[in-house]
């Protein structure tokens, strides 16, 4: 077959995602004034993209296959940003008026191969970004900076026409060099499809038709073999069943590190040189000084002013007619920043990703995201009502833990479906929760906008748990821990759990860190409910103890009297946690309390509150904790100390007192012995520690003080005797449960 | 005069006198106003190269090139420049060879003490003469940096955040004025073309003289990083282990490559806040844990082995060192040191000596 008729076929072979290649391709379009354009893609897309109108940039035709018997099924993504040169030829058709074809093999094929994702399998025998390839074999790290250099700069400005000839020429070089001999045999459809394609355009009678497709495919457009070679290639490919619409996509998804196959390393950068009218270099760096003062960093426009200089010289130092975004990021960081490498990662975050989330047109059809979610309902019985409703919650139950897991899900994907009608929190000790139903059709929108965490809702809900993972502090990691232990989200749990670890060896002290252990000591408990897996939590529970009692002295020692309510609140707090985890956790927490306890450092509460602890736990027998109270509230020590500690050990109720002769008779004799001005000072604090007690332990208290006092001393008054008529009701319950906890074994 | 082989330690300007001499001679390209070498030529210098005529060029800074780009560019956009690190990242070291490369002498040089006085910065006064003669040019006593003024050359301030605030604030007339006034003697001077400052700071070292936002804007800076693999590091220790012992002439202790990687890796993980296998984060120590330090608890570790041990390095030669330099201070350090051997020392397989030998060293 003869060459293509290169005055009615214009090919435009491009970089993927190139801002350069978008602004060629713009100008290149507007020049041949084409009938017809055709884009590399799925063909099932050719009904799709008369809607890129109503669509806002970066976006992604997503092909989806359900998997077999309701699986997560596979999908491929053709993302495009708004400096994708295919949006752009996409965007110049919409306008113009002029038709549409996507010309890649079609994606009912490509989802029966195994790496469905970037729409093309790896290992295909070429480079992943030949521009790239050819940019480094120029010495040149930044593909796309040589391409601006060596492409569009060529020949100075003005009418230099288009530079697509010299990149398909180029191209063909680097193809005889790179990947000699015919194409691996996908490739090679994928090129056979892309010319059947072509002709069946000119045999449709197109007067110009320009094809937008990667660089490396231009010479074999070119240069076409005959056609029953291509007919050959694609017959009786495999297919399935699939579908496909338009998602929103986002810049981070787009970076390089999500996995997309021609993905950008700086869609943020990418997005700049396409958008700004001029000067980018100045305007980024204007920029950064703007996110970096709005941080409270002092950059003055001086500092601008030496970075441009900077990137310009480190731009001449490094053979470059401009400078590019290695220059501009070196600016940042030398001059802007000052060095500080915090700041610098925060700068480029923000700008180089520059997060963005587009919007898919409205009329797309249904994603699968939302199909997956018409299933579940349907399975479970849950109807969508915009009528609000309440719904009782047994967890028990097979269905209700998984309605339960279903509304969890949506919930972490932003999807507000169902709010829990009490504080979830409270009621995860039962076995019961209540959700209060309403569907808001506002709820459609932010079901399709989850659409971009993947295409199952327990896939998606896992992608969006990582991502909120991804930088959360401590607390918002403790509550994150919590809600994919309700949403029954196992994979991501232990992520969760590591990022939790990590977090707190990074942490700002013990605080924290107590404040974080018994929520999920407690997650760990009910997680047998749900029937998680609970030991990765005990896990990380425990991992946080061992950081907690390495760093307990220091931070109970030396507090005030008001930081030592809250100290001693969190000492309670961890310990029930500690008790809740048992074993080996419990003893160390134990072992630890006990090296504490003696130290005259500790806030008087504290000291008072662990000895409780300990003595509650078999650590200290009751002639030893005597010993300590005794030492406590002895002359020497200051009465003030000495009453927090009383309130500490008395915390839990005055029975202790009541019974225990030893322990009052220290007391008592203590408070005898305050001289009138120590005594007035204590006594608010000791009014308070013993107005907590109930009017029955005071009164208890009082009777066996008053008995010491008696001739006759302590212990002498004989016990009431039990009154059988009232203890029988109590009696008879306790024989109730006792008798049931039996059954049971 | 004396040669590069006479002195105990030649200057680069010395020692590397060929290489540069063979650049400047290769060298085509344009070459700032008071430079002996173009930019590109000092970048080459700096990361080796081999030239036209055969000779080839040392690397002197082996690492990432662009820090050693920044650092060229900052200069030949006449900016000072400001390298960052902790110590043991080679500071002083690529300071003395870009002052070499750019102007040929490396020698203009302020050290930065708490007794450094404004007279380093700027002048000071010869007082026989001025006592007989009065105020005079000839009486007066140029500092480094005044020379480097005069004669358009870099000149080199170490240890930045050593030098008095007042002392400091000195350096912020010269860099934004680019003149020194001698009200003595109604006159000034006034830089040339060429002149610069680099400096060296110790980026851990804080409560010492912070630089004032004032200064620290005239700087561009460069932040030196550690060595970037554990490989990379552990080869540095065992050499400069090896070099230390033979000068300190410690009877010869095979220095144990285990111990060498444990202390390394103790160090790495303490500063970068994680486990090398990434899974795991620990919290980070005040101390500053450079791979210099690691080189003396191994040497100490040494000795202690040789003199009191059994010949071979062991666990508990290391571990007192270790905690010494680990535990600056005794709260906050102590607690970050307890929790790296509860959570990552206890569990790893074949670090039971080291954890116990710890333990007690800890006390």
């Amino acid at each position: 077959m003869t060459a293509i008729d290169t005055d009615r076929v214009h090919v435009l072979g491009v970089r993927h995602h190139g801002p350069g290649s978008a602004r060629a391709v713009r100008a290149a379009l507007r020049e041949i004034g084409p009938d017809a354009v055709l884009v590399e893609g799925p063909p099932e897309a050719d009904v799709l993209a008369g809607m890129v109108g109503e669509a806002e940039p970066p976006v992604a035709l997503l092909a989806h296959a359900p998997g077999a018997g309701g699986g997560a099924g596979r999908a491929a993504f053709w993302p495009f940003a708004v400096f994708s040169p295919e949006w752009q030829a996409l965007l110049y058709a919409h306008e113009h008026g002029c038709r549409v074809r996507f010309c890649d093999l079609p994606a009912a094929h490509l989802l029966t191969l195994e790496e469905g994702a970037g729409g093309a399998p790896a290992g295909s025998g070429r480079p992943a970004d030949p521009l790239g390839a050819l940019a480094e074999a120029a010495g040149h790290g930044d593909p796309e900076r040589w391409w601006e250099d060596a492409v569009e700069h060529r020949g100075g400005d003005g009418g230099a026409g288009s530079p697509f000839p010299a990149v398909a020429e180029a191209m063909a070089e680097a193809r005889a060099r790179l990947a000699p001999g015919p194409p691996p045999l996908h490739e090679a459809r994928r090129e056979a499809r892309m010319r059947t394609v072509l002709r069946s355009a000119l045999r449709a009678g197109h007067r110009r038709i320009a094809v937008v497709c990667g660089a490396w495919h231009a010479p074999a457009l070119l240069d076409p073999p005959p056609a029953s070679g291509d007919r050959e290639l694609l017959r009786g490919l495999p297919r399935v069943k699939s579908s496909v619409t338009w998602i929103p996509w986002s810049h981070g998804r787009l970076a390089a590190g999500s996995g997309y196959r021609a993905g950008v390393r700086a869609p943020g950068w990418y997005h700049h040189l396409f958008t700004a009218p001029d000067r980018p270099v100045e305007r980024w760096l204007v920029e950064a000084a703007r996110r970096l003062r709005a941080e409270g960093a002092e950059v003055s426009s001086e500092h601008v002013i030496e970075g441009v200089r900077l990137a310009e010289a480190l731009a001449a130092l490094r053979g470059r007619p401009l400078p590019g975004l290695e220059e501009a990021a070196d600016a940042v960081s030398s001059v802007l920043c000052e060095g500080s490498a915090e700041r610098a990662a925060l700068v480029h975050r923000a700008l180089t990703v520059g997060e963005r989330l587009g919007s898919a047109p409205t009329s797309a059809p249904a994603v699968p995201l939302q199909r997956d979610l018409e299933a579940q309902r349907r399975r479970l019985r849950l109807r969508a009502e915009a009528e609000p409703r309440e719904i009782e919650l047994d967890l028990r139950e097979e269905s209700g833990r998984a309605r339960s897991v279903l509304l969890h899900r949506l919930r972490i994907l932003g999807v507000h479906w169902g709010v829990p009608a009490a504080d979830p929190v409270r009621a995860l000790g039962t076995f019961r929760e209540r959700w209060r139903l309403a569907w808001d059709p506002e709820l459609s929108v932010a079901l399709v906008e989850a659409g971009v965490w993947g295409n199952g809702i327990a896939e998606a809900a896992e992608a969006r748990a990582r991502e909120l993972a991804s930088g959360a502090d401590l607390p918002a990691l403790t509550s994150l821990t919590e809600r994919c232990l309700l949403a029954g989200l196992d994979g991501v749990l232990e992520e969760v759990l590591a990022a939790l670890s990590a977090r707190a060896a990074r942490g700002g002290g013990v605080g924290p860190l107590m404040a974080a252990v018994p929520p999920l000591a407690r997650a760990a408990r009910y997680g047998d409910v749900r029937r998680t897996g609970s030991a990765a939590l005990r896990a990380a529970a425990g991992a946080l103890l061992d950081r907690i009692r390495a760093g307990l002295g220091p931070a109970l020692t030396g507090l005030g009297e008001e930081a030592a309510v809250g100290a001693a609140a969190d000492v309670d707090a961890v310990h029930r946690a500690a008790v809740l985890l048992g074993g080996d956790a419990e003893r160390s927490w134990l072992d630890a309390l006990e090296r504490l306890a003696p130290d005259p450092a500790l806030p008087g509460l504290v000291a008072g509150r662990i000895h409780r602890l300990l003595r509650d736990a078999g650590r200290l027998d009751g002639g030893e904790a005597a010993d300590r109270l005794a030492l406590a509230v002895s002359p020497g020590a200051p009465p003030r100390r000495a009453t927090a500690w009383l309130e500490g050990f008395l915390a839990d109720g005055g029975l202790l007192l009541a019974h225990d002769p030893a322990l009052l008779a220290l007391v008592d004799e203590w408070l005898a012995g305050l001289d009138g001005a120590a005594f007035t000072s204590v006594l608010p604090l000791l009014r308070r520690t013993f107005g907590a007690f109930t009017a029955g332990e005071r009164a208890e208290i009082g009777r066996r003080a008053r008995a010491r006092g008696a001739p006759g001393g302590a212990g002498r008054e004989p016990e009431p005797a039990a009154d059988p008529a009232r203890a029988a009701a109590a009696a008879a319950t306790a024989a109730l449960i006792i008798r049931t906890a039996k059954e049971r074994e | 005069m004396t040669g590069p082989d006479d002195v105990l330690r030649p200057h680069a300007e010395q020692r590397f006198a060929g290489e540069l001499a063979a650049l400047a001679a290769e060298d085509g390209r344009p070459r700032p106003p008071g430079w002996r070498l173009s930019p590109w030529a000092v970048s080459r210098y700096l990361l080796g190269c081999t030239l036209g005529d055969g000779t080839v060029v040392t690397p002197k800074y082996i690492g990432a090139r662009r820090i050693v780009e920044v650092a060229v560019a900052t200069l030949a956009t006449d900016r000072a420049l400001l390298l960052l690190g902790v110590p043991g990242t080679a500071k002083t070291w690529l300071s003395e060879h870009l002052a070499a490369a750019v102007s040929g002498d490396s020698t203009l040089l302020v050290q930065g003490t708490a007794g450094t006085t404004e007279e380093a910065v700027r002048y000071g006064w010869n007082y026989a003469r001025l006592l007989s003669d009065g105020p005079s040019r000839e009486a007066l006593v140029p500092s480094p940096v005044m020379t480097a003024m005069a004669e358009g050359r870099p000149a080199r301030v170490e240890e930045l955040t050593r030098l008095p605030s007042e002392v400091q604030d000195a350096l912020i007339t010269v860099l934004s004025e680019k003149a020194m006034p001698v009200p003595e003697l109604g006159t000034e001077v006034q830089a040339r073309p060429g002149f610069t400052v680099i400096a060296t700071a110790n980026d851990r070292d804080r409560g010492v003289n912070e630089p004032s936002s004032a200064l620290r804007r005239r700087f561009n800076t460069v932040v030196l990083p550690v060595p970037a693999t554990a490989e990379e590091e552990v080869d540095i220790v065992t050499r400069r282990v090896a070099d230390l012992g033979r000068s300190l002439g410690l009877p010869e202790v095979p220095a144990g490559l285990e111990e060498i990687r444990r202390v390394v890796t103790v160090f790495r993980e303490l500063r970068q806040g994680a486990t090398e296998d990434g899974r795991a984060a620990v919290a980070s120590p005040s101390g500053t844990l450079s791979t210099a330090e690691a080189v003396s608890v191994l040497t100490h570790g040494l000795a202690m082995a040789a003199h009191f041990g059994d010949g071979v390095l062991r666990p508990s030669d290391v571990a007192s060192g270790v905690h010494g330099a680990v535990v600056q201070d005794p709260v906050a350090d102590g607690v970050v040191w307890r929790e790296y051997l509860e959570t990552v020392a206890r569990t790893r397989p074949g670090w039971r000596d080291f954890y116990t030998a710890c333990r007690e060293a800890a006390g």
